[in-house]
């Protein structure tokens, strides 16, 4: 299996991400995910199943209380594919 | 921004979407006249948006036995279940309950919601899970939060992603809730029960089944989509509400499992508010056995839900996955739907505006829900009513 690592989960979330944004907005690392990109309930928990399925994951809806940037959610997925490894 | 400017914010997010005229707060109803009439403002309307499934609201048992215990046993019991509110009413609805289940135990709780609250935060705690249908109402979601253990959602209905999300579980399936809804509230669709209880006993988790809208409405003594299915024996827990066909207020949980009764102890939305009035309690027994015998109420149900459903679909509407009482259309635009709704309005019809993102999947939703009071008359003039707005909307 390839190893994963936080530049590619980054890449891969912006990529998700530009889908829901204003075009005009450059999404970085710092990217706010509700102010900046104003992503709404419903589409921030349908992301979560996508990524669950891409990186064959549980990612709990919990643990997205301390998540604010787009570097946040990669952390997290990060942290969960090394504890599901 | 400071707390009251976020209030702000939301308001007037939300007051931007709505039609002028009307309050944010929903629509305000003057005068009920019966299970299908109101008057909203000056106007008679029929109402074609409640949860009034078996028409039971202004039934002459409930009313009555209301009457009677509010005289013998007054207005409310200003006390919990574990203090001073525990009368003999509420423990006889529960043996009653349990008994119409043929199930072991039932609590009743003060609210459905509180019933979902304080059963799946009874159950479930700090490293467990809860795997929750897409679509759960939002009773389910705030439990699960309380609870504190870890949520996850599969998406709705569909039980090839309920697997996919079992399996990644590994060992930590055995010490998951799976819930779902027996009928669901916005688009009227039923769980595909038969394969979730095939797939909870393969992983050894437990399922909970809210059957808020599917009680009185399925099975053959309605008692829901376990019922129609035979397989009350094989769900866990469910839970429910007297809010929509026993047009009371209140929520239940039977269970087969012995420790049912234990959550009584544990659950905070059980412990931590006074119990059903008094008056609640005997409308909502009597409203119960209408229900146990009400096949003909039911007939009737299913008799408008298909007309009304048959008619939509006919004209060109884009509705509901099944037929059921509640048959919602589906718009392509918020604006589409407020103009269908307004429409419906103007010609005396209430029925449910559900824009994004409180609808699924960000659709805009008019929702109709039809009960067994409704006439053919009222469900034809409706159907008369969609019609000339299908030209002036849709087209
Ligand atoms: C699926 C579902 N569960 C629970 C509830 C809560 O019921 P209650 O109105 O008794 O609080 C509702 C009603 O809104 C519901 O639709």
């Amino acid at each position: 299996m390839v190893d994963i690592n936080q530049e590619d989960i980054l890449r891969l979330l912006a990529q998700r991400l530009a889908s829901f944004a204003n075009p005009e907005l450059e999404i970085t690392p710092d990217t706010n995910l509700i102010t900046q990109l104003a992503i709404d309930s419903i589409k921030l928990l349908n992301l979560i199943m996508e990524l669950e399925d891409h990186f064959d994951i549980s990612i709990p809806l919990n643990a997205l209380t301390d998540v604010v940037t787009v570097r946040d959610l990669a952390n997290l997925v990060y942290k969960l594919k090394l504890d599901s490894k | 921004m400071s707390l009251l400017e976020k209030l702000d914010a939301a308001a007037s997010a939300r007051i931007a979407q709505l039609p002028s005229g009307l309050g944010a707060f929903g629509i305000p109803i003057e005068e009920i006249y019966s299970p299908t009439e109101a008057r909203i403002g000056t106007k008679r309307i029929l109402l074609l948006g409640t949860n009034n499934y078996l028409g039971l609201s202004f039934s002459p048992e409930c009313r009555k036995a209301a009457h009677e215990a509010i005289d013998q046993e007054g207005t409310g019991t200003t006390g919990s279940r574990m203090a001073n509110g525990n009368y003999s009413g509420h423990r006889a609805l529960e043996m009653e309950f349990a008994d119409f289940y043929q199930c072991r135990s039932c609590i009743v709780f003060t609210t459905g919601y509180q019933a979902n609250l304080g059963t799946i935060s009874g159950l479930i705690g700090p490293g467990d899970v809860a795997l929750i249908d897409g679509d759960s109402h939002a009773s389910i979601y705030d439990g699960c939060v309380l609870s504190g253990a870890d949520i996850i959602r599969f998406r709705h209905n569909d039980v090839i992603d309920l697997e996919k999300r079992l399996r990644r579980l590994g060992e930590r399936s055995k010490n998951t809730l799976i819930i779902v809804e027996g009928i669901y509230s916005m688009l009227g669709d039923q769980a595909p029960l038969a394969d979730i209880v095939r797939l909870k006993k393969a992983y050894n988790s437990t399922l909970l089944l809210d059957e808020a809208h599917s009680l009185g409405v399925l099975g053959e003594t309605g008692q829901g989509l376990a019922e129609k299915y035979g397989l009350i024996g094989e769900v866990d827990f469910i839970t429910g509400t007297f809010s929509k066909s026993l047009c009371g207020i209140g929520g239940y949980c039977v269970s087969n499992h012995p420790q049912l009764d234990q959550l009584r102890y544990v659950s905070h939305p059980y412990i931590f508010t006074a119990s059903p009035s008094p008056a609640t309690i005997a409308a909502t027994r009597a409203a119960l056995k209408l229900l146990k015998n009400g096949r003909e109420l039911r007939e009737r149900l299913w008799e408008n839900a298909r007309q009304l459903y048959s008619h939509l679909q006919a004209l060109g509407y884009q509705v509901s996955p099944e037929p059921g009482p509640i048959v919602a259309t589906i718009l392509d635009s918020p604006q589409q739907a407020l103009a269908l709704w307004k429409g419906l309005l103007e010609n005396g019809i209430y029925v449910n505006l559900i824009l994004p993102p409180a609808a699924p999947e960000g659709k805009s939703l008019v929702r109709c829900s039809v009960n067994a009071a409704h006439t053919t008359k009222q469900i034809e003039y409706v159907c008369e009513v969609f019609s000339r707005l299908y030209s002036s909307i849709i087209q």
